[in-house]
C-alpha cells in the first residue's frame, strides 16, 4: 500500500507551492519535512537524497524526485490532470510554462533590493496583466467553459488559479479587464478539493514575509548562484 | 500530408539549439526561419503566431507551438524518446531539467559583464563537474548500459550529449574525471543520425561569438543594463 508524498522544503511557498496546489487538486494527502536550518539542508545533501543538492525534493512512489517541473509532471501524468492526448498535453505545457515564468518572477519580489520594491511589483504585475493573463482568458473565451484545455480540470487550471490568486495579493484589481478568468476563478475555487485547500488550516503557505525571507536566506545560503539585473530591478536566479 | 515542422528562431543556438538536436535523434527533416533583424522579429509578433509574443516557436502538426519545454516534451513524446513508462518519464524529465539548468548557464554566458567573465566560467565548469557530471556519471555506472534511462535512447541522452559537447567547448578534457561519460560521448556520437547532425553543413549552430551576439542582442532588443552579474 502506497505511504503518503513527503515533501522536503523549507515553511514558505517558494518552489514547492505549486506541488501543494497539484496533489491538492488531486486530492493526494501529503506530509511535509519543513527543514529550518541549513545543517538539516546540509545533512539530506550529505545522505545523497538530493539529485542536484537542491530542493524541492518529494518523496513518492519509492522516488526522491527533484526539480519542479519533473514533480508536477509526474503527479499530473498519474492523477489524469494532463489532458487526454499528446496535443491537449502540449497546450497544457504551453501554458503551464508561461504561468511558471510568471509565478517564478513573483517568488522572487521578496528578494528584490529593497529600494527596488515597488518598482518589482508594478513591473511583475504589468508582465502578468499584458503578456499572460490575456492569453488565458482569450482560451476561456475560445473553449467555451471553464477549463482551459479539454473538458476536465487539468494542472492548467490549477496552476492558473495559484497564478490568479499571487497576483491579485500584489493588485488586487487584477482582474477587471478579464471577465472570463473572474468567472474561472470564481467556478475552480469552489471545486470541493480546491476549496478545501483555500480554507485556513490546509497545507496552502501565506505570502512571504521577512521573517520567511530571513529564514530561506539562511537555509539557502543565498549568496551563491547568478543576478539578472535588469535597469534597477534586481532579480536573483537560485 | 504533414509538412515538415518549421522553427522560427534567429540563427544561432539559444534556446532552440535541443530542438535542433532533438529533431534530428528523432530522424525528423525541419525547415527554419531565421530572422536578422528587429523588424523580423516584430513582423512575427504581429502575426499573431507567438503565444507570449516570444520564441522558440515551432510550427508542426498544425499547431504553433513555443516554449521550449513544451516543444522538447512533444518531439520526445511523439517519437518514442521518453522511456516506456510513467517512472521512466519522471526519470528522464529529472535528468534534462538538470540539464537545462546548465544549457542555460552557457546560454547566459556571453551576458557576463568583461571583468566577470572568468569568474562566471569557473562557476559554470565547477558545476558541471561538481554538481551535474557526477549525477549522469554515476546513473551509467550504476546501471551498466548504454544510455541513462530504460534500454534505448531517450530525450535524456540526446540532451546530455549536447551538454557535454558545449561544456567541452569551454573547457576540453572536462571529461576526464568521468570514464563513463566518455564512453557513453564516444557512443552516442557515432550514432547514424547523430553523426550526420555533427557533420558540416547540418542544422547544427555554432558557438556564439561575438558578432552573432551583437545580432542576437538587436533582435531581442536586449538592454544594456541587462547583465549576469554573479556574486560569489
Amino acid at each position: 500500500m502506497a505511504a503518503k508524498p513527503i515533501l522536503y522544503y523549507f515553511d514558505g511557498r517558494g518552489r514547492m507551492e505549486s506541488v501543494r496546489w497539484l496533489l491538492a487538486a488531486a486530492g493526494v494527502e501529503f506530509e511535509e519535512v519543513l527543514l529550518e536550518t541549513a545543517e538539516e539542508f546540509d545533512s539530506l545533501i550529505k545522505d545523497g537524497k538530493l539529485m542536484y543538492q537542491q530542493l524541492p525534493m518529494v518523496e513518492i512512489d519509492g522516488m526522491k524526485m527533484v526539480q519542479t517541473r519533473a514533480i508536477l509532471r509526474y503527479i499530473a501524468g498519474k492523477y489524469n490532470l494532463y489532458g487526454k492526448d499528446l496535443k491537449e498535453q502540449v497546450l497544457i505545457d504551453m501554458y503551464t510554462e508561461g504561468m511558471k515564468e510568471l509565478s517564478d518572477l513573483f517568488m522572487l519580489v521578496p528578494f528584490a533590493a529593497l529600494e527596488d520594491w515597488e518598482k518589482s511589483v508594478k513591473f511583475i504585475t504589468e508582465k502578468a496583466t499584458q503578456r499572460f493573463l490575456p492569453v488565458y482568458e482569450k482560451a476561456l473565451k475560445d473553449q467555451g467553459k471553464n477549463y482551459l484545455v479539454g473538458n476536465q480540470l487539468s494542472w492548467a487550471d490549477v496552476f492558473l488559479l495559484e497564478v490568479i490568486l499571487m497576483v491579485e495579493e500584489c493588485k488586487s484589481d487584477a482582474l477587471s479587464a478579464f471577465p472570463k478568468l473572474q468567472e474561472f476563478k470564481a467556478a475552480i475555487s469552489k471545486l470541493p478539493r480546491i476549496h478545501k485547500f483555500l480554507q485556513p488550516g490546509s497545507p496552502r503557505r501565506p505570502p512571504m514575509d521577512e521573517a520567511g525571507l530571513e529564514a530561506a536566506k539562511k537555509l539557502f545560503n543565498l549568496e551563491k548562484g547568478l543576478l539578472f539585473k535588469y535597469s534597477t530591478i534586481v532579480l536573483v536566479e537560485l | 500530408m504533414a509538412g515538415k515542422p518549421k522553427l522560427y528562431y534567429f540563427d544561432g543556438r539559444g534556446r532552440m539549439e535541443s530542438v535542433r538536436w532533438l529533431l534530428a535523434a528523432a530522424g525528423v527533416e525541419f525547415e527554419e526561419v531565421l530572422f536578422e533583424t528587429a523588424e523580423d522579429f516584430e513582423n512575427l509578433i504581429k502575426g499573431g503566431k507567438l503565444m507570449y509574443d516570444q520564441v522558440p516557436m515551432v510550427e508542426m502538426d498544425g499547431m504553433y507551438m513555443v516554449q521550449t519545454r513544451a516543444i522538447l516534451r512533444y518531439i520526445a513524446t511523439k517519437y518514442n524518446l521518453y522511456g516506456k513508462d510513467l517512472k521512466e518519464r519522471a526519470i528522464i524529465d529529472m535528468y534534462v531539467e538538470g540539464m537545462r539548468d546548465m544549457n542555460d548557464m552557457i546560454m547566459l554566458f556571453p551576458l557576463s559583464l568583461p571583468e566577470e567573465k572568468q569568474k562566471n566560467l569557473n562557476y559554470i565548469l565547477e558545476r558541471a563537474t561538481q554538481r551535474f557530471f557526477p549525477v549522469y556519471e554515476k546513473a551509467l555506472q550504476d546501471h551498466g548500459k548504454n544510455y541513462l534511462v530504460g534500454n534505448q535512447l531517450s530525450w535524456a541522452d540526446v540532451q546530455l550529449i549536447e551538454v557535454i559537447l558545449m561544456v567541452e567547448e569551454l573547457k576540453s578534457g572536462i571529461l576526464s574525471a568521468f570514464p563513463k561519460l566518455q564512453e557513453f560521448k564516444a557512443r552516442v556520437i557515432k550514432l547514424p543520425r547523430i553523426q550526420k547532425f555533427l557533420q558540416p553543413g547540418s542544422p547544427r549552430k555554432p558557438p556564439v561569438d561575438d558578432a552573432s551576439f551583437e545580432v542576437s542582442r538587436k533582435i531581442y532588443k536586449i538592454d544594456k543594463n541587462l547583465v549576469l552579474k554573479h556574486m560569489s
